[in-house]
């Protein structure tokens, strides 16, 4: 049966240049960074190499990158390690309604601690507003964290006008870029960011390997402690091979793949859009991610085209694959402001550089045919 | 996502039997699932067999998860022939064991299925009380 995966903004496949650049880190060069000898320095110089070209994508400077184990880490360890290191003068956090489950849970999970935290709006395409964000913040503020690229619907927050407005305020800014990464650009100094969360399996790397830029002079609390690696911030003996693949994953990806996936994602959508009663969720152009889109089908279910379409061979995620457990609507589409039954009738199809344009027309054709099916059995749709 | 879900889930899923509308049918429920939006409705056509009321024929039509949808096509399944009385005992029990079970988190789809029969046997009783009030 063909196979055609369209679940991207979930995880990726590995790129054989990176599986090739990891292999001899575990059965040859497969020394400890920290070791005083020459296997050691071995694993050592090629963490280094590794953290130097992700500090040099997005402007930063090596020593501004902690390797971590994945991108729910480094986003835990951006607020709780600036909570635990600003509390209690400081216990107030700005974020919004449409974060990744781990930034929500790890605020609420802060609020437990004594923290205080303003869940920000968005507009009908999931923007955040610059200015409500300026007047959220209060005395006791010490972070904003705001998603650059948004893991459902694809929405690109302007993060260079919030930065600006977060240096004036004196208050450090942190955003999730795991979807946006290599998509589109982020540069820490252009865009006034002062911690970043980056993941490297939704680039064509390993899974279970993230970063943080931190720059440089911001007091952080680690979470870990043990050895001291990661310049004291992160101990943990660091997972070589997944470092050297997510900084290969970085090295080869390209603008112009960007540039293909974005056509073919507008090809999609317009296909898609030859479907009576259909919406697309989310910003549109260079405002969405290049590789996302999200439609909403009227009267029917979208667990159910969803587990339809998969029988077809085609992988597709309701919502986020994480909450495709649950039953609750996506919180993310709620903000948006649709309605439960509209939200619960949603897919997410992510699209990545190996995606063909046969693949798309396949998958618009088991769309289709799928979406008749379901609303004939739908009694909403009569 | 379709993981969880039994051969016998997907097969209804896929392949609903009894799906569809009756042209003047003798009852009907309408049930909605207060965990989950979903909504489902039941038709049903009553006949006599050796003095009893029976369910000639049953359709369905479902908004719902996969789940729901192969719940529905099992319920109509197992409760065609069947008399009124034996057809309103069906549990979700019954459902989902006739599916070869159900994922914990969706054990609740299957509450919409027997509901929704009952409903619909419920409103041919009324129907038929009215009736039968009018005739008087
Ligand atoms: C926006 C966003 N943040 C964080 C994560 C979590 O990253 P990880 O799977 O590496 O923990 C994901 C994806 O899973 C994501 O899409
Ligand atoms: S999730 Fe609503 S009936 Fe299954």
């Amino acid at each position: 049966m063909k196979e055609i995966y369209l679940d991207n903004a979930s995880t990726t496949k590995v790129d054989e240049k990176v599986l090739k650049a990891m292999l001899p880190y575990f059965s040859e060069k497969y020394g400890n960074p920290s070791s005083p000898h020459l296997k050691g320095e071995e694993a050592r110089r090629a963490v280094e190499e590794s953290r130097e070209i992700i500090a040099k994508s997005i402007s930063a400077r090596q020593k501004e990158i902690i390797f971590t184990g994945s991108g729910t880490e480094s986003n835990s360890f951006a607020l709780k390690g600036l909570f635990f290191a600003n509390y209690p003068e400081k216990s107030h956090i700005v974020t919004t309604k449409i974060e990744h489950d781990c930034i929500l849970n790890a605020c609420k999970w802060l609020e437990k601690q004594g923290a205080k935290v303003t869940y920000l709006d968005v507009d009908s395409e999931g923007f955040v507003n610059p200015k409500d964000v300026e007047k959220a913040i209060t005395e006791k503020t010490f972070l904003v964290s705001v998603i650059h690229g948004n893991n459902e619907i694809g929405t690109i927050q302007d993060l260079k006008e919030i930065g600006k407005i977060c240096r004036s305020k004196g208050v450090l800014f942190h955003t999730d870029a795991c979807q946006s990464f290599t998509k589109t650009s982020l540069d820490v100094k252009k865009q006034n960011l002062d911690l970043v969360t980056l993941n490297a399996h939704k680039i064509h790397g390993p899974k279970g390997v993230g970063a943080l830029y931190i720059r440089e002079g911001i007091r952080i609390t680690p979470l870990l402690h043990g050895g001291s690696q990661e310049f004291k911030l992160r101990s943990s003996t660091e997972n070589v091979p997944a470092i050297v693949g997510f900084a290969k994953a970085v090295k080869i990806s390209r603008a112009r793949d960007s540039v293909k996936m974005q056509k073919l994602r507008d090809y999609f959508i317009k296909g898609l859009m030859e479907i009576p009663n259909i919406r697309l969720n989310g910003a549109t152009g260079n405002k969405r991610i290049c590789n996302n889109i999200n439609i909403s089908f009227r009267n029917i279910e979208g667990e159910a085209i969803g587990s339809f379409l998969s029988v077809k061979g085609v992988f597709a995620s309701t919502g986020s694959a994480c909450s495709s457990k649950s039953l609750e609507p996506s919180h993310v589409l709620l903000a948006l402001g649709m309605s439960p039954l509209e939200a619960n009738s949603s897919i997410r199809l992510s699209i990545s550089k190996y995606t063909t344009k046969d693949e798309i027309d396949y998958a618009l054709k088991e769309i289709k045919n799928t979406v008749e099916r379901l609303r004939k059995i739908s009694p909403l749709a009569s | 996502m379709t993981l969880d879900y039994s051969r016998e889930v997907m097969k209804n899923f896929m392949n609903p039997k009894n799906m569809g509308e009756i042209k003047n049918p003798d009852g009907i429920g309408k049930v909605g699932n207060p965990s989950c939006g979903d909504v489902m409705w039941v038709y049903i056509k009553v006949g006599k067999k050796g003095g009893k009321e029976v369910i000639k024929d049953v359709r369905f039509k479902t908004f719902g998860c996969a789940a729901a949808i192969a719940t529905s096509s099992m319920i109509t399944q197992l409760a065609k022939g069947k008399t009124l009385r034996e057809a309103e005992k069906i549990t979700n029990k019954d459902v989902a064991k006739s599916l070869k079970g159900l994922p914990p988190i969706k054990m609740h789809c299957s509450n919409l299925a027997s509901d929704t029969l009952k409903k619909a046997i419920e409103d041919y009783e009324n129907k038929k009380l009215k009736k039968n009030k009018g005739k008087k």
